[in-house]
């Protein structure tokens, strides 16, 4: 949903960061504001698994210039638990098993650790008990998953449906979902962007980093962007999604080409 | 982001014991002789047959070898620079806590055991050791309506020699060990408890060991024995005041458990492990054992351990009673440069019987952790079971985690398995505990936590909740 009034919630410019020596994001320059849903699309090695990995904080890679404003404040300075309690959101591609932790506790302290942030009470475990099985709805997922290891054994759909689940606990104003397609079966998807699309409200916003057309069959983007070479090269609206779809890839790279000869 | 985020850090939380009390204490000077056992055994007015003890014991003693098999280093101990007895200066022990030194109180209190009457703790009975000199026993009255006998070691030789004299040295005889040797002949006291026939203690007991001085050598006895049918469960803890130098210390436990009797000893060990750079802390060198003596009879070993510069300790037990059950649940933590070699031995030697290893080991920093067990199946043991599982995670990467079990069986008819695992807390992980919130240290204390819930389901509950906070203390800027 695009409505010029909207606040901008996240605004990044001229973004570079690298990991080890190796510079990924070589100024990259996006404006998300409440409502919308954007994609970013662009074949391996683009940096746009990149771009959500800097965006939450991960600790493997070194900003190197430009600036990110979330909601007015400077993301960049702040850890990143700090990034989830306000409200930024990131859906793994890989969500990693940890063992012995339940993933219900893990639950029940991450949705507190950001009501906390909000102003909003505490949930002792029996209050929480009862939001988490009724957000379970969302994903359509069994409340046996609950007892377990966070992750620990499931399967890759599973997974993704316990990184949806998250999200719709956090209640996120900007959720990142790195890949969140892959690995799913056509099922599984349906449930994964139903849930996303379910929790989308004029008051948040989502960027879907993505690969294919598929997951932006289910849910309409207001703008795709492409990526290519740690730049977003091009910006249109999700008939850009299906030129893609059409063409491949291959008009990408040769604009890269042309723009690092330049 | 900001460098405090790292794994590195979180162990190297500042020690909040490490404060010296200071009061005025009774020492001998240092060096060990014949003539020093002698003193010791007179100033606390022991009987004979004690005296012979200790005198057996220091030549026993003469004749054994410093062991070095475990995987630790350390320099050459010399043990005619030690001190092997210093007491607070007060002579009797006070029959009412109004009477004892108001700093010893209050060094209790600082330490989180208040003994007064208005604040101890409600249904844990607590034997309080200062320099290996019990100062303090609560709930001795109500115990003692119930035929329990909980008092320190010294005062059971007094009142109770016949059990002292039936029990002490036969489940560690004095010629076990060189340490074991060193503690029965200069051993100061410790605590004693007894739970006649048929008798569920009615609570939880407990010892909590202080080490105060610095150049004193701590050689504690604790003694435990249930008789028929009689149950106790029994805590220690232990905490030190922080010196550059090393302090050793030895200590003998025995457990003694009749026919159908139980006995659950726990352990939350936080002795000063020394600085960042190893210098300092305690040199815990102990020999614990249980004895299953009696058909269907059941020793449980559970132990956190955090503190200590080195520690050397294989808490086992002898399964000798027919269906008799021994059992081992271990949390070590080991950070900076602090060296564990602990484990378990558990000697099956009657038939059917059985013996649960859990033993958690947790490296981080420049530290060495090494599970070392045994498992002995002697030829009687007709259908006897085993089942140990070994666990180690690494924090950082320059930690060391090593595993020796040793499994001998003389009996075909008995079964043994053995699990063990390693792993890491990973970057990954602890990022997407962050990236839902959850603080750097709650992450891996969550993680720790996780990973050793096994052995703190053991724990009495009035201290899994603590020994989990002790755990993410010691890991306190660990992580990197």
């Amino acid at each position: 949903m695009i409505r010029p009034e909207a606040d901008t919630l996240l605004e990044i410019v001229d973004l570079q960061a690298r990991v080890e020596d190796k510079p990924i994001l070589k100024g990259v320059n996006l404006t998300i504001k409440a409502g919308e849903i954007h994609a970013v699309m662009g074949r391996n090695g683009s940096g746009k698994s990149t771009l959500s990995k800097v965006l939450a904080g991960h600790p493997a890679y070194t900003v190197t210039g430009g600036s990110v404003r979330y909601r007015g404040a400077d993301l960049l300075d702040l850890e990143p638990e700090q990034r989830a309690r306000l409200g930024l959101f990131l859906g793994f591609q890989y969500p990693v098993e940890i063992p012995g932790v339940s993933n219900l506790e893990f639950l029940r302290v991450s949705t507190n650790a950001r009501r906390m942030e909000k102003g909003e009470e505490e949930l002792d475990t029996f209050a929480f008990e009862d939001l988490v099985r009724e957000r379970l709805q969302v994903v359509q997922m069994d409340p046996a998953f609950l007892e377990r290891s966070v992750n620990e054994g499931f399967s890759g759909g599973e997974k993704k449906r316990n990184e949806i689940l998250q999200m719709a606990l956090l209640d996120p104003l900007v959720a990142i979902l790195d890949e969140t397609d892959s690995g799913l079966d056509i099922d599984a998807l349906r449930i994964v962007a139903g849930g996303v699309n379910h929790l989308a409200s004029p008051d948040n916003a989502t960027l879907l980093i993505t690969h294919y057309q598929r997951l932006l069959d289910v849910i309409t983007p207001d703008y795709v962007h492409v990526m290519a070479g740690g730049r977003i090269l091009r910006t249109g609206g999700k008939e850009l999604a299906l030129e893609l779809e059409d063409r491949g890839y291959d008009w990408v790279d040769q604009e890269l080409a042309v723009l690092e000869v330049a | 982001m900001s460098s405090s985020t790292s794994v590195g850090d979180l162990v190297s939380q500042p020690y909040k014991y490490g404060f010296v009390t200071d009061i005025e204490t009774d020492k001998i000077d240092k060096g060990l002789s014949e003539d020093v056992v002698r003193l010791i055994s007179s100033k606390k007015g022991e009987p004979q047959f004690l005296l012979d003890f200790r005198l057996r014991a220091y030549q026993q003693w003469l004749r054994m070898e410093e062991p070095n098999w475990a995987a630790v280093g350390h320099p050459v101990i010399d043990y005619q620079e030690m001190i092997y007895y210093a007491a607070p200066r007060q002579q009797e022990k006070k029959a009412s806590l109004d009477e004892v030194d108001p700093k010893l109180l209050e060094t209790f209190d600082k330490l989180g055991i208040p003994l007064s009457e208005q604040k101890r703790l409600s249904n844990v009975a607590v034997d309080a050791v200062f320099d290996s000199v019990s100062i303090a026993t609560t709930y001795r009255e109500k115990l003692a309506e119930h035929g329990v006998i909980f008092c320190s070691i010294s005062e059971a030789v007094k009142d109770h020699p016949e059990l002292i004299e039936r029990y002490l040295g036969t489940v560690v005889p004095s010629k076990d060990n060189f340490f074991a040797a060193l503690n029965s002949a200069v051993f100061s006291d410790g605590s004693f408890v007894f739970i006649p026939k048929g008798v569920d203690c009615p609570m939880e007991l407990s010892t909590y060991f202080r080490i105060n001085s610095g150049d004193t050598g701590q050689f504690e006895r604790t003694l435990i024995v249930a008789e028929e049918g009689a149950s106790v469960s029994y805590l220690e803890g232990c905490t030190a005041p922080m010196f550059d130098t090393n302090q050793l210390h030895a200590a003998v436990v025995e457990l003694v458990a009749l026919d159908d009797a139980s006995i659950k000893y726990s352990t939350v060990q936080n002795w000063y492990a020394g600085d960042e750079n190893g210098v300092g802390g305690i040199y815990n060198f102990v020999t614990k054992r249980g004895h299953c003596r009696g058909d269907r009879s059941h020793i449980s070993w559970t132990q956190v351990e955090t503190g200590s510069a080195i520690t050397w300790k294989y808490p086992s037990c002898v399964l000798q009673g027919a269906h008799s059950v021994g059992e081992f649940y271990s949390v070590a933590l080991t950070n900076n440069r602090q060296q564990a070699d602990t484990g378990t031995k558990m000697i099956h030697v009657g038939p059917h019987t059985r013996s649960t290893i859990v033993s958690k080991g947790i490296s981080a920093g420049h530290s060495s952790n090494s599970y070392r067990g045994l498992v002995q199946i002697g030829p009687k043991a007709r259908g006897a079971r085993n089942y140990s599982q070994c666990d180690s995670m690494l924090i950082g990467d320059q930690a060391a985690a090593n595993t020796y079990p040793y499994i001998r069986s003389q009996q075909p008819e008995a079964s043994v398995e053995h699990e063990a695992s390693t792993c890491r807390i990973s970057a990954d992980q602890l990022f997407y505990l962050q990236s839902r919130g959850i603080g750097f240290e709650e992450a891996v204390s969550m993680m720790v936590s996780g990973f050793c819930r096994d052995v703190f389901n053991q724990l009495p509950m009035e201290f899994a909740a603590e020994a989990d906070k002790l755990l993410a203390l010691k890991l306190e800027g660990s992580v990197g």
